[in-house]
């Protein structure tokens, strides 16, 4: 398991290289003169100079380059045009909004996807199977920003059971920030919902059909038991491979969702720098994303080596 | 077993009997058939939009401001007195232009990178290493900072959403291009003397397209999701362009004067997007029955 581990680790470091590129290179893709974009037209010569200095327009491609990774090494991305402060300190103050929400719509998406997916498959072709899948279908189909939207006037505004936006931090108070964060983690956990419900009926009806499954009814024994023990655990195995693939979803949508309730996460601090073209905030915090992707990805590969120790050979 | 002794057969003799056409199980799939239906009206509301429109889409009128649902406005209309139900069927238009278009790009990019990297073994490990980078980022993000980079216009976001989509696509074309490959068919295509090109082109791309095609389908739904989230967040195309996004994005302003402005576009994303996803469940339950007998 050590070398496993160890294999995989060292296998990521091209990943980081290329994706820090990729971030690097934005930039270059910029049709004209990034510092004239970012100030508009009424900008002084000394001020588009700063910010050329500041972007480091002023220096050769490879220097540039160079410098970059020197400053990402050390975990510097630089300075916030707009904002004027480091963007790493930035993206991390912010962090923590963005991650409990990704991970409470991940939590709940697992959860209950997971539930209907077993319950569609054991009731497969009766009406509970066809509900079901046809909620997870809308689930797919429905754009979360204007989900969001409906929920807001709904259940916001028309009953005003929760309120229509706003964040309040966890360790201020605990109940408001339930009620506040309730409508974003579902509208965020809905697509998810479709997609795991979907997967883990497919896969349930295909371990329920084995022979292993029949021998375990034939001995006997209870039926419940023989849904969850022999076929649920067999079944999580390609769920727990896609959910590396769910929680990008979910990032990209939590930058969105955010954006909808008024929630100062990441992807207020990212949406603001793409309307602003505040380019360091948006590489840093494309980099930043794609690295927890990355990570989490890595924590998927191992956990599944875990459950089908095969893996490790490979 | 019909089907099995059919490879047999000559290609001269008529299709045996016992499997039916291609083009009837596709109907018979109810999924396909209500999927059809449904991508195919917004299609031809989206393509009539100028006959059947009610209104200018983009013109106002300030004595009708904010009117809600009533005969003469069916969907009522925005805060410069702009009629949404017109704006609603043009928005379908660039919509659904611009998710045909990444679907079709998409679809040729990812055959172009996916076929080169499956079937050339010493190309395979650099060309997907790349795609793996660009698959670290959440795809919607990529797009919307793509977008913002070049700057919003049509184009732009066609080339944003089409850059996200790639990747997956390729890899998906690349497996099945694995397989293929190793067919008897191929060798034997090899060893009558056939180049690389015709090899890939008549042989193995030809039995690669199942999962391309139904991949391609979900591409122009995600494509429509997508394409919305830009347009919503500003990066889409410029004002005043009525895209189901922008038309959103007008409304949130008024959710409470006026909600149907925010509701009228939203549902009609979902149809497109709901007709999309259908059409590509009931191509993969056809395509592939191995899929089909677990998820019927």
């Amino acid at each position: 398991m050590g070398r496993f581990v160890l294999r995989r680790l060292l296998a990521s470091i091209p990943a980081l290289f290329l994706v820090s590129l990729i971030t690097f290179g934005l930039l270059w893709l910029v049709p004209g003169d990034p510092a004239s974009i970012f100030l508009d037209t009424s900008a002084t010569a000394e001020e588009l100079a700063r910010v050329r200095r500041e972007l480091g327009l002023d220096r050769p491609f490879l220097i540039r380059m160079g410098e970059w990774y020197l400053r990402l090494l050390q975990g510097d991305l630089g300075t916030s045009l707009l904002l004027n402060r480091s963007v790493t300190s930035a993206i991390f103050e912010r962090l923590p909004v963005t991650l409990s929400l990704t991970a409470l719509a991940f939590f709940f998406a697992v959860l209950i996807g997971v539930a209907a997916g077993v319950v569609a498959a054991v009731r497969h072709g009766k009406a509970a199977d066809q509900g079901m899948m046809t909620l997870a279908l809308l689930g797919l189909s429905i754009p979360e920003f204007w989900l969001g939207l409906v929920l807001i006037w709904s259940v916001a505004v028309l009953l005003p059971i929760f309120p229509a936006g706003d964040y309040v931090a966890f360790a201020k108070d605990p109940w408001q920030w339930a009620r506040h964060i309730a409508l974003p983690t579902f509208t965020l956990a809905c697509v998810q919902m479709g997609f795991v419900a979907r997967m883990a009926r497919s896969s349930m009806l295909e371990v329920l059909g084995q022979d292993f499954v029949r021998t375990a009814r034939a001995k006997g024994l209870p039926e419940p038991y023989v849904v969850l023990r022999h076929g649920l655990v067999n079944a999580m195995v390609p769920i727990v491979t896609v959910m590396g693939i769910m929680v990008g979803g979910l990032l990209g949508g939590a930058v969105v969702i955010e954006q909808v309730f008024s929630i100062p996460g990441m992807g207020r601090l990212i949406i603001g720098a793409v309307l602003s073209r505040d380019f360091p905030v948006i590489q840093g915090g494309l980099l930043f994303l794609a690295l927890i992707y990355l990570g989490v990805n890595l924590l998927v590969d191992l956990l599944y080596a875990v459950i089908d120790p095969r893996v490790r050979l490979e | 077993m019909a089907a099995a002794s059919a490879s047999f057969a000559p290609t001269a003799l008529p299709t045996p009997t016992g499997r039916p056409s291609f083009a009837r199980r596709l109907f018979a799939n109810r999924s396909f058939t209500i999927g059809l239906l449904l991508v195919g009206t917004v299609a031809v509301l989206a393509l009539l939009a100028g006959v059947i429109a009610p209104f200018d889409p983009l013109k106002g009128n300030f004595r009708a401001r904010l009117v809600e649902p009533n005969a003469m406005y069916w969907m009522g209309t925005d805060h410069f007195g702009r009629d949404i139900l017109s704006r609603v069927l043009f928005g379908a238009r660039i919509s659904l232009q611009i998710a045909f278009m990444v679907a079709l790009i998409t679809a040729l990019a990812g055959v172009f990178i996916g076929a080169t990297a499956g079937y050339f073994r010493r190309l395979d490990n650099p060309i997907m290493r790349v795609m793996d980078a660009f698959m670290a980022f959440p795809s919607i993000i990529l797009a919307i900072a793509i977008s913002s980079v070049l700057g919003a216009s049509v184009t732009n976001v066609i080339i944003a959403l089409s850059i996200a989509a790639t990747p997956h696509t390729a890899r998906i074309v690349r497996a099945s291009v694995m397989v293929v490959r190793e067919m008897e068919y191929v060798e034997a295509a090899r060893a009558l003397g056939a180049g690389h090109m015709r090899i890939l082109l008549r042989h193995v791309l030809a039995n690669a397209m199942a999962p391309l095609v139904v991949r391609v389908t979900y591409v122009f739904a995600v494509a429509i999701l997508n394409e919305a989230v830009l347009s919503y967040i500003g990066v889409g195309p410029p004002p005043p362009a009525p895209t189901f996004g922008a038309i959103i994005a007008n409304g949130r302003d008024f959710i409470i004067a006026a909600p149907w402005i925010t509701v009228a576009p939203g549902l009609a994303i979902l149809v497109s997007v709901l007709g999309l996803n259908m059409l590509g469940d009931g191509l993969r339950d056809v395509l592939d029955p191995r899929m089909a007998v677990a998820t019927r």
